[in-house]
């Protein structure tokens, strides 16, 4: 599957079909700090992601104060 | 996965509430968490004129959207801060989103109205960049609203948000910011009431409002800000609430029910000695006939010439560098 990261964007391939959870704890992202979205919607972490999804892991934390 | 309210399928997980959600009740969750923070410190009322500080990220855009589908009058002011493509990509979302909606939008210029941006306020004071950027954005929100007569501002700081300054001023014990960091300031000494309608959710929720509801908004972090402690005590507090979902809640709900009764005599005896600046009229700390620190920065950096954010990045990165390696020695 294509997996899209943020900051900066990038496009990663990962081979096989994968759990939501499953795949962040392979790229080391914490769950509390990203969400998943896929087709414009966003995927719980429960869900198999297939070997064609596209996918983007959107981080969630801004600074400045 | 399913919906605790409906069954039906959920789209995410809430660990926190030990639950998970389908869109339309997740909104409804959101919207009832803000209706509550609204309601249990007194924050808005249905008649007044709220100004809604947004500046293009999804906590400032989802606290719109939702006050104006809670029936509140809410209008935006954007400050346009010079710092690269990240401003203008930010107005662009900002003004996409206000003009899609028919909601007013006010739009100040650093550059352009005030002569300075805030790489260049950066590299003249000399201090990190969220320092001049914090400063410049108060007294501009304060400006506007007294302005454009508005009753209260608005602003995007969510549960995490709230919970990295906490930590931050309880690891250094100030106990004059703990005691002051509240989700009211009311008006006070020519400041406008000043309200924080985010407080009970956290940024994914807040992230996840805007992907549900099509909100567009900058994913990317401001440059300037990069490496900032607050985003360091985000990451520590996300570690412990994976740990032990619920803790940021706790944490920092808990402060508010528990700590700030206890503060409240130091809250009280606060800077309450306030002069109008010889030069703006805004009230400012300082004695008789002083000129406020907006107005000092504002004379200081437009006589720089200008600055570019590449530049700040660079010496920023350097500098850590430095500090990495002599920490290491």
């Amino acid at each position: 599957m294509k997996v899209i990261l943020r900051n900066p964007r990038r496009e990663i391939e990962i081979e096989g079909r994968r759990r939501v959870h499953a795949l962040l704890v392979e790229l080391g992202l914490p769950r509390e700090s990203h969400l998943v979205i896929r087709n414009g919607t966003l995927v719980p972490g429960d869900e198999e992601l297939d070997k064609d999804d596209v996918i983007e892991i959107r981080p969630v934390i801004s600074g400045g104060f | 996965m399913k919906c605790r309210t409906c069954r039906g399928p959920a789209i995410i997980e809430l660990p926190r509430h030990n639950a998970n959600f389908c869109a339309e009740h997740f909104l409804q969750m959101c919207r009832r968490q803000v209706e509550k923070a609204i309601h249990d410190h007194d924050m808005i009322q249905k008649t007044d004129r709220v100004l809604v500080a947004v500046s293009g990220g999804k906590d400032s855009l989802a606290v719109w959207d939702m006050l104006v589908e809670l029936g509140y009058q809410a209008d935006g002011l954007y400050i346009a801060l010079g710092i690269g493509e990240y401003s203008e990509e930010s107005r662009e979302y900002t003004e996409r989103f206000a003009s899609e909606r028919n909601l007013k939008l006010t739009v100040v210029s650093l550059r352009d109205d005030y002569g300075y941006d805030i790489p260049t306020a950066t590299k003249v004071t000399g201090r990190v960049p969220c320092s001049a950027c914090g400063m410049s954005k108060r007294h501009l929100f304060d400006k506007a609203a007294v302005d454009g007569g508005y009753d209260v501002v608005v602003t995007g700081h969510n549960l995490d948000d709230e919970a990295a300054v906490l930590f931050g001023n309880a690891l250094r014990w100030d106990v004059e910011y703990l005691a002051r960091q509240l989700p009211v300031l009311p008006s006070r000494h020519g400041f406008p009431k000043k309200v924080k309608p985010l407080i009970r959710l956290t940024e994914r929720e807040m992230a996840a409002w805007c992907v549900i509801r099509g909100i567009d908004y900058i994913v990317e972090e401001c440059p300037m800000a990069e490496g900032n402690r607050h985003i360091g005590y985000k990451e520590a507090l996300n570690l412990l609430e994976e740990k032990s979902p619920g803790t940021k809640s706790s944490y920092y709900l808990g402060f508010l029910d528990r700590m700030v009764p206890v503060l409240a005599t130091i809250a009280a005896t606060g800077a309450d000695s306030v002069t109008p600046c010889i030069q703006c009229g805004a009230p400012t700390g300082g004695e008789e006939g002083s000129v406020c620190a907006f107005c000092r920065l504002v004379e200081r950096s437009a006589a720089h010439e200008p600055v570019s954010v590449e530049l700040i990045r660079k010496k920023s990165r350097s500098q850590k560098r430095v500090q990495a390696e002599a920490s290491k020695k």
